[in-house]
């Protein structure tokens, strides 16, 4: 029988402004990071809805990762400032309901931040590797 | 459903190499919608772009996704095919194969499946993309200059030669910056101020052009185009119509004894003063802080000695309000604080001096009146030691002191090494030095000169450490290349302070949203095509404030700057992004949770009449966007709990279907 | 036992109604059961005279119903608000949900509701009444007689740590308003601290004993009054969370999180979901885990004590925490 090794995907949400800028500059600098890591660019940090990092858990993914600017330097003034409130209370819920905290992360990685970004993705990804398959929200509601 | 075209960039070799284009091209093939995919060798050519083309032709495509480099890069390019092929821009999305693939993995079969799943992804997006159509804003035919230095002065010339009016803040009572208290300039040894306090006059006098000298912005509104900002013009105690800027009043003032700024402290200056004699606008200031009269109200000398009426004591802050179009920032650098650097003795002996306060020691206005005279004892120095890179290119993990090259320290050193083995030859001058870095036009000419002709002797080493050893000071340091440790006695040591951002620079850069960098330097849309603009439109950056230069370099990004300006304010009107929020009245409630994160104040609500199902009328409060002043940061979107707000081009749904493609 | 009774806010209606102050009321109406209140809009004296109900099952709040009820007719109705309850009214007035000029108020004090669900764990079925004896209730039962039991096991959670017995909105007060008692509401977050004392796992299998429960019956969200959206995103089938075929089983496992986090900073802990849940799921837990941590990272917030109050989900600080900080502190 063949055992499938399953790797575990990373959904990570990137500011257009910053945090993207900041992983074309890892790409430039040509620092590797996991193929498990795959961005999604949004215009700001703000505009990732709760929904969204339910959804990519709901899916499959095991770990989800929000990148913005750093706090101050939003390209909005004030964006970023709304996805920490956001982010914090959403990822303190889900530890709450038994959600190991290490799948969800909030990181800064300004545009000249391509070796932050990926250390980040690095260090991230071995972190969710190491939990293993993303089972408890999955199973959150049947008991087995 | 869309008719999708998927095009794959080999980049050359860059995407080619590390993914197999033709399976990602054949892959997503199949992918829902696409009816058209190939592979070319550069799809952002004019070739590639008319593959693009023909293939909408031919297959009557809808919309289009590209499989290349970074969206930050070409994504324009390829919305501008789109629309030449009779399709909307806004109906191509891009995969990133390139910087977010290619480059990062080096596995085939790794890159290979991650753009595929990545071209997924864009093609799930496209599926769900509508045409939008941008709106237009009308411009400010103005623009703001932040900074009164060279780049700031250069700006607004080249800005108000144009026509367009521009305003210059500047903090300081008078205009002219770093370059104002420089002696000489390399590497032509030309004086500082005989070339600099022209166009400190030009820009006076230009009818275009208007100085507020000791202001400062305070708020800035609005986004490009339509900048509205708040400058403080902060009080100095003195009727600018009136002053003559005679400086009566500098000479009979009895509050002696206040350090000079603009000597570096190395003298001073009256409680009333104008920093030096070619100052614009050469116009007297009261400091507050040591003004009898305004402390105690016992004084009023220069008020009694002033012939033309200027002093006014009871002078207030104005706030001035003015809407521009463009905003340059131009903030400057300052030498760094020498107080972690103890090991160089800089806060025990006086003689110990920073290259700047060095450059006020030459300079016939500074506080010697141009004799080189230690400091300490006022007597002629007969050693001088030069130390390179203090505070430039540490270590990252060093407690003090920056990590990048400060790029003008090795030639303003060289510039006194060789002036001091000018005036006096009898100085032995001795230079310590990581590198020499002299890349610039006639600079390392300048630099053999100063080794070959003028005798300074250049040694290889840092110094460790400088002691004061009575009138003298012994000078520490290794010679690398004869492997040796060096003591000399030295009767000057000079300091090459690294260059840093003025400390105004953070605050400033978070009223504009423009980004800086780890450093407070400004960040600069791209670091090599778009060097002089900042990623938020409408702010750009003239001079040291984007980072270490000398000051060609500085006049010529300034010119640059004053480049794009103009060419912003050349517009009649500025198209907009068409990716903004949008309320479903439908679903609004109303509740006004919108519009308290908005950071535009672009959500007002209004009360509107609704048929329900029941066919009764209803009133209800509900949210409208103004397309014109939301910036689309999606704030809103998350902030509604309905979900009647959305971002078109990055709605719910699209990023909801990447989500799933991603995780499929 | 209610200190006010039934008959003191049919007269002040009537009075009300008869001058045309008011031309209707919400209030409670007797359902099947005695214990089984039920909302309902009475339009005459007589009408409130043979249905009002105001005992110890009137838990229902009713802000939630002026949203849909006052824009019903121009006319003001006249809404019988618990302390509790006047915070949602004050909430919705915050998010404009309704027009307080066609709304009037009174406040009526409130001694704490009884949950028929935990007097039945007591009793068992088969309960047809009961009366107060001091701290104790005497249960008549139909199979095994009266039984008795402290009144204060028979309150459910909102009521064992009321968080106010002052009313925040009213136009007029019946009764006297209630002594304060703080040592209750201080209790207000025991059962979410409770939680976080646990593992990760521990709490993983707490709430999935709790949330298979779940029907999905909706019955929460229609109660709940921060819920009061035009179009529910499990109703929306553009939302990407609506409630559709097993295909997508989604929201089935992430409704409550989604629910929770949308009153999050409005919810002002009114516990009405908790209330109605058929299946006895706790969920003001969620709720609470969220005012928990709002006032704790944030300062402390109570949704709907002023009108116009900036919730802290639609606001920040530069000194806020990043999540991982914040969460970490916690646990300190």
């Amino acid at each position: 029988m063949q055992i499938k090794v399953r790797k575990p995907l990373i959904v990570a949400f990137c500011c257009n402004w910053c945090s993207y800028a900041g992983a074309d500059l890892a790409g430039s600098n040509r620092l590797n990071y996991p193929a498990d890591v795959k961005i999604i660019r949004v215009p700001c940090s703000c505009r990732v809805n709760p929904t969204f990092v339910l959804r990519a858990f709901q899916r499959g993914a095991d770990g989800v990762i929000i990148c913005g600017c750093h706090p101050g330097d939003c390209h909005y003034t004030s964006g970023n400032y709304y996805t920490r409130r956001r982010m914090t209370l959403l990822f303190s819920m889900l530890d709450y309901l038994g959600i190991e905290r290490e799948r969800t992360r909030v990181e800064w990685v300004s545009a000249a931040e391509g070796a932050k970004f990926a250390a980040t993705m690095n260090e991230f990804a071995e972190q969710v590797a190491a939990l293993g398959e993303n089972r408890r929200l999955e199973d959150l509601r049947c008991k087995k | 459903m869309q008719r999708i075209g998927v095009f794959v960039c080999w980049c050359g070799s860059n995407i080619a190499a590390t993914i197999d284009v033709q399976r990602v091209s054949d892959t997503l093939a199949h992918e829902p919608g696409v009816v058209f995919s190939a592979n070319y060798q550069y799809m952002c050519s004019q070739a590639g772009q008319d593959l693009i083309k023909d293939a909408v032709r031919d297959h009557a495509l809808t919309g289009i996704v590209i499989c290349s480099c970074s969206p930050r890069m070409h994504e324009a390019t390829f919305r501008k095919t789109a629309a030449a092929a009779g399709i909307n821009s806004y109906m191509v999305e891009i995969a990133n194969i390139r910087e977010q693939c290619s480059w990062v993995h080096k596995d085939k079969m790794v890159g290979t499946e991650k753009a595929i799943t990545l071209g997924r992804a864009a093609i799930a997006k496209v599926n769900l993309n509508a045409p939008l159509i941008p709106g237009e804003t009308p411009v400010t035919k103005r623009a703001l200059v932040i900074g009164g230095g060279i780049a700031g002065i250069q700006t607004a010339l080249d800005i108000a030669d144009a026509g367009f009016e521009v305003d210059i803040v500047e903090k300081k009572p008078t205009i002219g910056g770093k370059m104002a208290q420089l002696d000489k300039t390399f590497p032509t040894l030309d004086c500082a101020a005989c070339i600099l306090t022209p166009k400190m006059v030009d820009a006076a006098q230009n009818d275009k052009i208007r100085i507020f000298s000791y202001s400062e912005v305070t708020e800035v509104k609005g986004f490009v185009g339509n900048f509205n900002v708040k400058i403080t013009k902060h009080a100095r105690f003195v009727d600018e119509t009136k002053c003559t800027g005679c400086g009566l009043c500098t000479e009979k003032c009895p509050q002696k004894g206040i350090p000079n700024e603009f000597n570096l402290n190395m003298d001073n200056r009256r409680a009333i003063y104008i920093p030096f004699a070619q100052a614009i606008p050469k116009i007297a200031t009261i400091d507050p802080e040591h003004c009898n009269m305004l402390k105690s109200g016992k004084c009023g000398v220069c008020s009694k000695v002033c012939a033309a009426g200027a002093i006014d004591y009871t002078q207030r802050d104005e706030v001035i309000e003015e809407s521009y179009g463009a905003i340059v920032a131009a903030t400057g650098f300052n030498p760094i604080s020498m107080d972690k650097f103890d090991e160089f003795a800089y806060s025990t002996s006086k003689d110990v001096v920073t290259s700047l306060e060095f450059e006020r020691l030459m300079n016939a206005a500074g506080p010697t009146g141009g004799t080189l005279l230690r400091p300490s004892d006022g007597k002629h120095p007969h050693t001088i030691v030069f130390v390179q890179c203090v505070g430039s290119r540490c270590s990252a993990d060093a407690e003090k002191g920056k990590e990048y090259c400060s790029k003008i320290c090795c030639m303003y050193t060289a510039k006194h090494a060789m002036l001091t083995r000018e005036k006096y030859p009898d100085t032995e001058v001795y230079v310590f030095y990581i590198d020499v870095r002299t890349p610039g036009k006639n600079f390392d000419e300048f630099y053999r000169r100063a080794v070959e002709e003028y005798g300074v002797h250049y040694i290889k080493g840092m110094v460790g450490k400088v002691m004061p050893q009575g009138d003298k000071l012994i000078v520490q340091a290794s010679d690398l290349l004869d492997d040796r440790q060096l003591r000399i006695a030295a009767d000057m040591v000079v300091l090459a302070a690294a260059m840093e951002p003025d400390k105004s620079a953070r605050s400033l850069a978070t009223m504009l949203t423009a980004s800086m960098d780890t450093n407070d330097f400004f960040t600069e849309a791209h670091p090599k095509l778009r060097p002089v603009e900042s990623p938020t439109a409408g702010i750009f950056l003239s001079g040291t404030c984007q980072g270490p230069k000398d000051i060609p370099e500085t006049v010529a990004q300034a010119s640059a700057a004053a480049s794009k300006v103009i060419g912003l304010l050349c517009k009649e009107r500025l198209v907009g992004n068409p990716c903004v929020a949008n309320s479903n009245e439908n679903m609004c409630t109303g509740c006004s949770l919108c519009e308290r994160v908005c950071p535009y104040g672009a959500i007002t609500y209004s009360d509107k009449e609704f048929k329900m199902p029941d066919r009764s009328l209803r009133i209800r409060r509900v949210a409208s966007v103004n397309e014109a002043v939301c910036q689309g940061c999606g704030a809103c979107t998350v902030a509604c709990p309905s979900g009647a707000m959305d971002l078109k081009g990055f709605s719910v749904q699209q990023i909801m279907a990447e989500v799933d493609a991603i995780c499929k | 036992m209610q200190k006010v009774t039934r008959d003191i806010l049919i007269d002040r209606a009537a009075e009300l109604l008869a001058s045309g102050m008011v031309n209707r009321v919400l209030g409670w109406r007797s359902g099947e059961f005695f214990y089984d209140v039920v909302p309902a809009v009475f339009r005459s004296e007589a009408d409130m005279r043979d249905g009002f109900v105001f005992d110890d099952f009137c838990g229902c709040n009713f802000s939630k119903y002026l949203v849909k009820e006052s824009a019903r007719s121009d006319g003001r109705i006249l809404v019988f608000l618990k302390p509790c309850d006047t915070y949602s009214y004050n909430q919705l007035l915050t998010e404009h949900r309704f027009d307080a000029e066609k709304t009037y108020v009174i406040g009526v004090p409130c001694d704490g509701m009884l949950d028929i669900g935990r007097i039945k764990e007591r009793v068992g079925e088969g309960v047809i009444g009961i009366e107060a004896e001091g701290d104790e209730l005497i249960v008549k039962t139909l199979y095994d007689g009266d039984k008795r039991m402290k009144r204060e096991d028979a309150l459910p959670d909102r009521c064992r740590h009321c968080k106010g017995k002052k009313h925040v909105a009213f136009d007029e007060l019946i009764g006297e308003e209630c002594e304060e008692n703080d040592e209750n509401a201080s209790g207000r977050f025991e059962g979410v601290a409770e939680l976080e004392a646990m593992t990760s796992e521990q709490r993983y299998f707490f709430w999935q004993n709790e949330l298979s429960r779940c029907i999905r019956c909706n019955a929460c969200r229609d109660v709940c009054p921060a819920c009061t959206c035009e179009k529910c995103v499990f109703d929306n089938p553009k939302s990407g969370v609506e409630n559709k075929a097993a295909s997508d089983s989604f929201e089935e496992k992430l409704f409550h999180i989604i629910r929770a986090f949308h009153v999050a900073g409005r919810c002002t802990d009114c516990g009405e979901c908790s209330r109605v849940c058929p299946q006895h799921i706790p969920l003001h837990l969620l709720n609470r885990k969220f005012i928990s941590d709002i006032n704790g990272l944030y300062g402390e917030y109570q949704a709907g004590e002023t009108v116009g109050s900036r919730s802290p989900m639609v606001d920040y600080s530069r000194a806020d925490l990043d999540p991982s900080e914040a969460i970490g502190k916690r646990e300190e």
